[in-house]
């Protein structure tokens, strides 16, 4: 077996076009990541740019309606262009910019990870071009143009579903194009190692941050942890540092779309089998010929029809659970913390507080929730009222 | 094994590539024997997958169209097992990890074996995850083809010792499809397998005009040409045969007129 496995899943299955910049990759950041200096810089770039850390926030109209555990939401809403994705693009891109650099690439779903992406590509003065299902440029039109106005060359892409992997396919392939100067800044837990390792480290904060948050607050740790999952990454970025602490719940919330007993479904976990896929080995929704299968989800952030190799370990050993979540409840959900909490989560995170509104109930007052809110949902505003019926468009 | 070492015995090779079910599975039989007629010395048959990472968009466009005519894994098995009724031709499955991960290693290496393929390509499959494939397809006498490619460098030597059947260069940076220049040092890359093992060396990516087969015959044993073959399927649907013999047969002369040989 190879190197990046999270029991049996991960590894590297990508051309030999791309296996030294993946290797080049792996020892820079095994350098960088215990470099003072660099540490120092992601820091201050975390804190004084993306706004960290974020806030955790006692939901106590949510908490008293739902009469059970008491809920926190881990505000990663609030960070810089809306979403946890800044986290993973900022240590990433000075990772970059310190291998010399001077362009970057990456795919996005929801827009969140690009807009993130041709963010820092301004602030580091680097050349950013954006790979986007041509499905999703319609449904996060809003974002496309917030791209472009960051200064990022945004590529509709037409092949396969056009959507989030046919992004990921297209933007791997741009990379197996042009390597010398450009980096792939991948977006979430997945992929070839070193990938999956990079953005869970560099998500990492949010867990360590709710640690410390929580044990100032309540002198303890929570009952449980929630968060949705497409490919995971502010998942296991929340999971990750109560791993190591067996009474804290892992709970992954994933898309079931219309339903994990119709084909219109992205909860890979629910419904995917074993295989090799863009660079990795996890859990997929194929067919019984290894045919990747054209997810559905309305979130374009989960529509993907893989799951991070770390996430299929956590399940495969059973440390973490994963439940899945339909649209209708979803868009319930965000319409519920609207008017709970006056907080408009994304529709990705929407999945996971929908989990909240069933789960909490369940538990009792003296136990802890802890919700990720992974962004804001003023991307999603014009496609859920137009889930509701209403015709309005940006 | 020796089969496909058998490919390289009549003069510089010429290795067509051909998506399976493109236009339909009965066609693909047909090109078989038209290629092999028209000098073909290996071919590749292309089993499509859904998500195609390494191909450019001519070798995508065939991979959806024969998934939109519902070829599986099964029927190209079968289609197999009647073309070597009737030719011995060295037969090699071009795919990706999933399509044979999924049927299970085993059990597609030994259906593989039933029919009469001699290799196995799998371009997402890189030297340090392959002992999983190529250990069970050597149980089956199924040599699991090693590609180098630019990028290589210091990897060519490590690639090349454990290399079996033939070696795939890939000449280019990229993905498959048609190039105007090929840009790798062929020369230097073959040269750098040589030196660890005496096998033979394709290069394939990018290559469509009989000019550049001749070019890079003289410093190869063999010319791979995917994408301008399957481009002519592309346009020519069921009537591609004559087409895409034709162009066999120009390529084929060409790579052997590279090493002052005639026909």
């Amino acid at each position: 077996m190879s190197e990046g496995r999270f029991g049996i899943h991960g590894g590297r299955y990508i051309p030999e076009t791309l296996m030294n910049a993946v290797i080049e990759l792996e020892e820079a950041y095994n350098h960088y990541r215990e470099d003072p200096e660099f540490r120092r810089e992601l820091q201050e770039l975390l804190n004084d740019y993306a706004g960290r850390p974020s806030r955790l926030y006692y939901a106590k109209r949510m908490t008293e309606d739902l009469g059970g555990a008491k809920i926190y939401l881990k505000r990663e809403d609030l960070n810089h262009t809306g979403a946890h994705k800044i986290n993973n693009v900022l240590g990433q891109m000075l990772l970059a910019k310190k291998m010399g650099k001077t362009r970057v690439i990456a795919e996005t779903g929801a827009g969140q990870h690009g807009v993130a992406t041709a963010t820092v590509a301004a602030l580091m003065d680097m050349e950013c071009e954006i790979f986007m299902g041509e499905e999703d440029t319609r449904r996060q039109a809003l974002n496309v143009y917030r791209m472009r106005l960051l200064g990022a060359k945004v590529h509709p892409v037409t092949s396969g579903t056009a959507t989030l992997k046919d992004a990921v396919s297209e933007t791997m392939r741009e990379w197996t194009r042009r390597l010398s100067d450009t980096h792939y800044v991948l977006g979430s837990c997945m992929g070839p190692h070193p990938f999956p390792t990079i953005v869970r480290d560099f998500q990492a904060v949010i867990s360590r941050e709710v640690k410390e948050q929580m044990l100032q607050r309540e002198g303890r740790l929570p009952d449980a942890v929630l968060a949705c999952v497409g490919g995971g990454s502010n998942a296991i970025g929340s999971f990750y540092h109560f791993i190591g602490d067996p009474s804290v719940r892992l709970i992954g919330c994933e898309a079931a779309g219309r339903g994990i007993d119709t084909a219109e479904t992205a909860a890979t976990i629910s419904t995917g089998h074993l295989g090799i896929f863009h660079g990795m080995k996890s859990y997929f929704c194929q067919d019984e010929y290894g045919q990747i299968a054209p997810v559905y989800s309305i979130s374009a952030g989960l529509d993907y029809p893989g799951v991070g190799p770390e996430h299929a370990n956590l399940y495969d050993t059973g440390r973490a659970e994963y439940v899945a979540v339909t649209d209708e409840e979803a868009v319930d959900a965000f319409e519920y913390l609207s008017r709970k909490e006056g907080i408009i989560p994304a529709i990705e995170s929407a999945h996971a507080v929908a989990y909240a509104r069933k789960l909490a109930p369940t538990m009792k007052k003296d136990q802890i929730m802890v919700v990720t809110l992974s962004g804001r949902g003023d991307k999603d505003c014009a496609a859920i009222a137009r889930y509701r019926g209403e015709d309005i468009y940006e | 094994m020796n089969k496909i070492r058998k490919a390289f015995e009549n003069g510089k090779a010429f290795i067509p590539f051909v998506t399976c079910g493109d236009p339909s599975l009965a066609v693909t039989e047909k090109l078989v024997y038209a290629m092999e007629r028209a000098g073909a010395d290996l071919i590749e048959l292309g089993i499509p997958f859904s998500d195609p990472t390494a191909e450019g968009p001519v070798i995508q466009a065939a991979s959806m169209r024969a998934l939109a005519g519902e070829v599986t894994t099964d029927k190209i098995f079968d289609m197999v097992g009647r073309i070597r009724r009737n030719s011995q031709i060295p037969l090699a499955f071009m795919t990706y990890a999933n399509v044979v991960f999924s049927y299970g290693i085993e059990r597609f290496a030994g259906k593989a074996a039933a029919c009469g393929i001699d290799a196995v390509i799998l371009p997402d499959v890189p030297y340090e995850e392959k002992e999983e494939f190529s250990s069970v397809f050597r149980q089956y006498g199924i040599a699991m083809i090693s590609l180098i490619a630019p990028t290589s460098q210091e990897r060519i030597r490590m690639i090349a010792r454990e290399a079996e059947g033939f070696v795939y260069c890939v000449s280019s940076m990229g993905v498959t499809g048609v190039r105007d220049r090929i840009t790798a040092d062929v020369e230097e890359m073959v040269g750098q397998v040589k030196e660890e093992q005496e096998i033979p060396c394709a290069v394939g990516f990018g290559i469509s005009s009989p000019e550049q087969a001749a070019q890079i015959a003289q410093k190869a044993d063999g010319v791979i040409v995917g994408s301008a073959i399957v481009k002519l399927c592309g346009t020519y649907g069921a009537e591609c045969v004559p087409y895409v013999e034709r162009y066999v047969r120009q390529m084929k002369e060409a790579v052997l007129a590279a090493q002052g040989q005639e026909i």
